[in-house]
């Protein structure tokens, strides 16, 4: 018995194009556009509609607990899906059989209303969550010991730090314990440090065996959590099936996109603020000098650096950083300091080759700067943005992701001595 | 449990196992508006009292006292307080339940629940104001040294039932409208203002003159309002046609309110 059945989800949307992006209207409007319409028939104006399908055809069984994962751009569908499943909003056509309890993990905090106190509004948020007040009486102090809020309890959300409120707000949704659980990624919110521990707590719902349908674009977390996939492309599915071979062709794809296109960003020169010399434009490539800018651990890249402009000095010399998603430095490289190398005035480009990226995976950014000794003339801070893919450094299936595996990972092994 | 999730047709969405299944919630939801009502107020829960109290007190003035308003040969007070106590049931649950999805949009835009859960428990809610108002009627009473005629509180009940379902299908259909059309804020409160007017709260029917009667009685607030104090103040026999008017125009607006919710509901999500 599948616990998740759907045949042909579509969900259409009719955008009427207006120039007030508002959904809802006003009487008068609706009312002029009645008296308007018989002119716009005889006039051959028609009042601009369009329909949209969200999700077209959408179509796959889960088994109880299997975590799906599910991939594709922005805008592709993933986030409709879920609201239909979740019966947020009900499809245009086709039909979902679930059997079970839906639970979401994002949904934090909805409903929680300041003037309450804690206690009122754990009450009132499981509730909504569509806990039985029973079951809310048994878990309240796991709850509360959870979030870490126990001599609050008593005291209106509104005097709560930003902090104590998400960790109650998380805590709760936490302790729903439905049969199926859908994460939308898109939506988490909050700082770094409690994204991780969403993360965190996503995987060991994932790894306690119930039914998961996992929406992200961090391919490092559903490549980790998820045996299966499904890509959406424009509302539809473009391919389903085993996690790794999807990801991979959904990777493909990407890079596909960005080839030639990210892989050279052209400097803001509204940006510059010394133009007498200044970075121009940065290009990334792989050591096939293919233009590239998703790397697998362990491989080389290389940068050409164009200059533009007038150095008052003889020499200069170039610098970069590496940044990883969590804003740490990662690396860097100075050509003066490092290698005593300095460039004359008249060379306009460079390559700096870097590598190899041992780096854990996840998104990395680079900061360029050029100097003469120690005046600093240029600094481009996000000169570069890459990926690193398919950090599986030890033959192991699994990935280690920047959020959890550390800044870069050492070459080492493990033996037996005694 | 198994989901059947599909698009939905109005009407057959109407699933009264999931409703009862939902009805802690319901309670969740009134008894947070109940808290939330007063909370940092200085006078708290006495709002319930002083606002009723206050209008009945300008009302006595002005249309008691300065215009002369007729009262059934009783005391004026008593008579205008009486209409405001069932009254206010009606007017404030169409000002708490046309707000009521609107003023939770983030909780119908990311959880599923029946909906129309949402502003039936506001119109439950005046219930509360209710039993306060009430209290002090009973004072009013004893100052003025007033027995009322026990009829009256045998109907009660029915009479609470009638306003009930009037303000339910006006509450769910004044909500409905207000996700889309966000006039209704600005055209309720006016509206209810002049309804008053044509409610016998600060008048006896008896004043309007017979070829109009009949238009005060499709507002179903008239018969309830004139079969209260008919039986409770004893200032005539009750008019059973009246009431069975009222009561019949109640049940209308109740289907009306319903349908035209259940209608408009699976879209709440998307426009709101």
């Amino acid at each position: 018995m599948y616990i998740i059945e759907a045949e042909n989800l579509s969900k259409k949307y009719v955008i009427s194009h207006k120039e007030r992006g508002i959904a809802y209207s006003t009487l008068r409007e609706e009312l002029t556009n009645t008296v308007k319409k018989p002119f716009y028939w005889i006039t051959g104006k028609k009042k601009s509609k369009e329909d949209i399908w969200a999700l077209r055809d959408v179509s796959f069984k889960l088994e109880p607990g299997e975590v799906l994962g599910i991939i594709g751009p922005n805008g592709s569908g993933k986030t409709t899906l879920l609201k239909i499943l979740t019966r947020i909003t009900g499809p245009t056509k086709g039909k979902a059989i679930i059997r079970g309890r839906v639970g979401s993990l994002l949904e934090v905090g909805t409903g929680f209303h300041p003037e309450l106190t804690g206690r009122e509004n754990v009450y009132l948020n499981g509730a909504i969550l569509g806990m039985r007040k029973k079951e809310i009486d048994k878990k309240f102090d796991e709850i509360v010991d959870f979030a870490g809020v126990e001599k609050f309890l008593d005291t209106p959300l509104k005097r709560y730090s930003t902090g104590m409120n998400v960790r109650l707000a998380f805590s709760v949704a936490a302790h729903l314990e439905p049969d199926i659980l859908l994460i939308d990624e898109v939506l988490a919110v909050g700082d770094i440090s409690f994204q991780k521990k969403c993360l965190g707590k996503m995987e060991d719902v994932a790894k306690q065996g119930r039914t998961v349908l996992f929406v992200s674009h961090h391919m490092v977390a559903v490549r980790s959590l998820c045996k299966n996939a499904i890509w959406l492309d424009k509302g539809r599915i473009k391919e389903k099936g085993d996690i790794n071979e999807v990801v991979r062709n959904y990777e493909r794809s990407q890079m596909r996109k960005q080839d030639g296109f990210s892989c050279i960003t052209q400097r803001d020169l509204r940006k510059v603020e010394n133009p007498s010399f200044y970075i121009s434009s940065v290009e990334i490539l792989n050591t096939k000098h293919e233009r590239i800018n998703v790397f697998r651990y362990n491989e080389d890249l290389i940068l050409f650096v164009s200059f533009a402009g007038n150095s008052p000095y003889d020499k200069y010399s170039a610098e970069f950083h590496i940044y990883n998603e969590l804003g740490q430095l990662v690396s860097m490289g100075e050509s003066g300091m490092h290698h005593a190398k300095y460039f004359g005035k008249e060379v306009k480009k460079i390559k700096i080759e870097i590598g190899p990226l041992a780096l854990t995976s996840g998104r990395y950014r680079i900061l360029l700067r050029v100097l003469s000794g120690d005046t600093c003339y240029d600094m481009w801070r996000n000169a570069m943005d890459f990926s690193i893919i398919e950090c599986q450094p030890f033959e192991t299936r699994w990935e280690i992701p920047t959020y959890k595996g550390g800044v870069c990972i050492l070459k080492h092994s493990f033996h037996e001595i005694d | 449990m198994e989901t059947i999730i599909k698009p939905k047709k109005g009407l057959a969405d109407l699933n009264f196992k999931e409703l009862w299944s939902y009805r802690e919630l319901f309670y969740f939801f009134v008894w947070r508006d109940v808290k939330l009502r007063y909370k940092q107020t200085f006078f708290g829960i006495a709002w319930a009292v002083i606002q009723p109290f206050i209008t009945m007190m300008v009302f006595s003035i002005v249309f008691g006292k300065l215009a002369n308003m007729p009262s059934d040969n009783i005391p004026y007070p008593i008579f205008v307080y009486a209409g405001l106590l069932l009254w206010n049931i009606f007017s404030n649950s169409l000002n708490y339940a046309s707000s009521s999805l609107i003023g939770s949009a983030n909780i119908i835009q990311k959880i599923y629940l029946p909906k129309i859960i949402m502003p039936a428990a506001s119109v439950m809610v005046t219930l509360v104001d209710f039993f306060f108002a009430a209290l002090i009627f009973l004072g009013i009473m004893f100052y003025y040294s007033f027995m009322p005629h026990f009829q009256g509180l045998l109907l009660l009940p029915l009479l609470l039932l009638i306003t009930l379902f009037a303000s339910l299908g006006l509450g769910w259909f004044l909500a409905a409208v207000n996700v889309k059309f966000r006039d209704v804020r600005y055209a309720l409160p006016f509206f209810i203002q002049l309804l008053i007017f044509i409610t016998p709260v600060i008048y006896p029917v008896s004043i309007v003159p017979k070829a109009y009667q009949w238009l005060l009685a499709l507002n179903p607030m008239t018969g309830v309002i004139e079969a209260f104090k008919a039986g409770f103040l004893g200032t005539m026999p009750i008019s059973w046609t009246g009431l069975a008017i009222s009561a019949g125009m109640s049940i209308v607006f109740f289907i009306f309110g319903l349908v035209y919710f259940l209608k408009t509901e699976k879209t709440f999500a998307d426009i709101i």
